[in-house]
């Protein structure tokens, strides 16, 4: 095709070279100057004792020894794990509600968004609707437990299920996410094999398992995605509804590297630097494995 | 069709499904239809412990012009538009461009490029807030909107990115391929023949982003200090501080709060849920 015009034609080669350099520069450069340079620079900082506008001072990995020590650490840490494995139920939760949803009745369309509508709402409100919902002398979960077991509890004040009434608040447009995915993911099954399995007297919760999940492998791994990252990003629900409390009991790495390092009276940069790069650490594993996951399909593609 | 459709049921299931659909709704929504009521109910409502039964008045009108009367929101939620708007056109102007880029063009940084946006994308807000903070403060832009937008532009790059580069990916390579044979420049290709493509990725984007941003709470409290930049989820923490028992005011801010996403949501649905619910059916 080329041989034609071979000046024109080696002059387009060199446009296709440096062309898309051009068209990636503006965007590259913003998202290194803002998060791919700062990961490095809060690492850098970790190693130092910093109130933010004075002099850093060297410290080594005194930081992480202290982090060590400090029983807030663990019970970030312990919570973020509560998190982690509690998200992961929104994933089977979603499935139950999208196959509760995939019919063809009339309004179901309606249906389907107002059971999506959670996710739409901000974490803050959705913070605030809990807060309200398990407010002590007149919320009205306390009441049900009131009238089951005779004492009203006060969820959020309590540091036995302070932790669980949050992550509860999380789920709630969680599961609506994964709803969504997997509703699309349905929609998109192969009719064919469904039917063949039908033929083969495949139903309910042998269809369920062989025929239409492995078919969903795309949406549950989205899912997954999400959920994992959701769970250990959680910030707004425990700062709107607990600000960390009962005595701390509901702080996550998060909201402990905020409380160090951001908040009115947090100074403590290089302690909070090193909060935060532990957090990032346990996330890496998880974006390892997404990209590593992600990698693959390119290839097959 | 999985499950069975409810149409070749026995009939006893099918009207077992009908009357489930409305009670699983309203449970699944109790919580917001909780809150949707007080907003409405007078507070000598809660004062005399009315709380779930039915209100004693409707003071719509009083309780959600109290809380404009009574409190900045008005601000916030121009504060959030200030921040959520221009953040929308940055972030998908400039991934246009680059996921056009990864799309279209061979090189052997490309995968590497992708998945520095993907990965990029994915990691903790924490370990950015410090540098971030820092960074803001030295270009002049903290506590401003201005600087709240640069940062959500930045970070929003890498999600957008990832979206449109599949979704360029998706589109007949043989229209770029005739065009460059037909001696057009690549720059002319990407605005004349493939943006115009583009307009459904655009839509689900803009309307992602803009609930993405206007929902930000983190970067919100970190980055903005003083009321009048302040967005309206950062000032609603504020006033819930403030009104501490005014339930009813706490309830109709939230409402107030919440419509604009909302709003967009059931305007652009179909958009919004092609793009969240990108590569669910396939990969």
């Amino acid at each position: 095709m080329t041989n034609t015009l071979p000046k024109t034609a080696s002059r387009r080669w060199n446009q296709r070279d440096y062309a898309p350099w051009l068209f990636l520069a503006p965007g590259m450069l913003m998202f290194m100057l803002y998060v791919i340079f700062p990961i490095f620079q809060s690492i850098w900082i970790s190693f130092f004792e910093w109130d933010g506008l004075g002099p850093k001072t060297w410290v080594g990995v005194q930081n992480y020894v202290d982090l060590m020590d400090d029983d807030s650490f663990y019970t970030s840490l312990t919570n973020n794990i509560i998190w982690l494995v509690l998200y992961l139920l929104a994933i089977p939760a979603g499935l139950a509600v999208a196959l509760f949803l995939n019919q063809t009745v009339t309004g179901i369309r309606l249906y389907k968004s107002l059971f999506f509508f959670p996710f739409v709402i901000s974490q803050v409100v959705v913070g605030l609707i809990f807060s309200w919902f398990y407010a002590p002398d007149f919320g009205f979960l306390p009441k049900v437990i009131g009238f089951f077991t005779g004492t009203e509890v006060a969820i959020l004040a309590d540091d036995r299920f302070a932790t669980y009434g949050v992550i509860a608040a999380g789920l709630w447009p969680q599961i609506a996410y994964c709803m969504i995915l997997y509703l699309t993911g349905l929609n998109n099954i192969n009719p064919e094999q469904v039917e063949a399995a039908r033929m083969d007297h495949a139903k309910g919760w042998s269809m369920l398992w062989h025929i239409i999940i492995p078919q969903l492998r795309p949406a549950t791994f989205i899912a997954m995605v999400v959920t994992v990252i959701g769970a250990l990003r959680s910030f707004d629900l425990v700062s709107i509804m607990t600000v960390g409390g009962p005595y701390g009991s509901t702080r996550v790495l998060s909201y402990f590297m905020y409380e160090q390092a951001l908040s009115e009276y947090g100074v403590a940069m290089g302690y909070g630097a090193a909060i935060a790069v532990v957090l990032f650490a346990i996330m890496l594993v998880f974006i390892t494995i997404f990209i590593v996951r992600m990698l693959q399909q390119e290839r097959n593609a | 069709m999985f499950p069975t459709p409810i149409a070749k049921t026995a009939p006893w299931v099918q009207r077992t499904y009908k009357w489930l659909l409305p009670i699983a709704l309203i449970l699944w929504l109790l919580p917001l239809i909780g809150i949707a009521v007080t907003s409405i109910r007078p507070s000598s409502d809660l004062a005399a412990g009315n709380y779930f039964g039915w209100p004693s008045g409707f003071n719509f009108i009083e309780n959600y012009s109290a809380v404009f009367e009574n409190s900045n929101i008005g601000w916030y939620i121009l504060n959030s538009f200030k921040v959520t708007i221009p953040t929308v056109i940055g972030a998908v102007g400039l991934s246009c461009l680059t996921g056009y880029a990864l799309a279209v063009y061979k090189f052997r940084s490309n995968l590497l490029v992708f998945f520095m946006f993907v990965a990029g994308n994915f990691v903790p807000f924490q370990i950015l807030a410090i540098p971030v903070r820092d960074l803001t403060l030295n270009l002049g832009m903290y506590n401003t909107t201005m600087g709240l937008v640069m940062f959500h532009v930045a970070f929003q790059t890498g999600f957008c990115t990832l979206f449109m580069r599949n979704f360029i990916k998706g589109l007949p390579f043989a229209l770029i391929e005739s065009a460059r044979v037909e001696g057009v420049s690549e720059w002319k290709i990407f605005w004349h023949i493939v943006m115009p493509l583009m307009r459904p990725a655009i839509a689900a984007l803009a309307v992602l982003i803009f609930t993405f941003i206007w929902n930000d709470y983190f970067w919100a409290t970190v980055m903005a200090q003083s009321s009048d930049v302040r967005p309206v989820t950062a000032g609603m923490n504020e006033l819930k501080g403030q009104w501490k028992v005014a339930w009813e005011l706490i309830a109709a801010a939230s409402i107030i709060a919440a419509l604009p996403p909302v709003a967009m949501f059931f305007l652009m649905q179909k958009h919004f849920i092609a793009g969240l619910t990108l590569g669910a059916t396939k990969g």
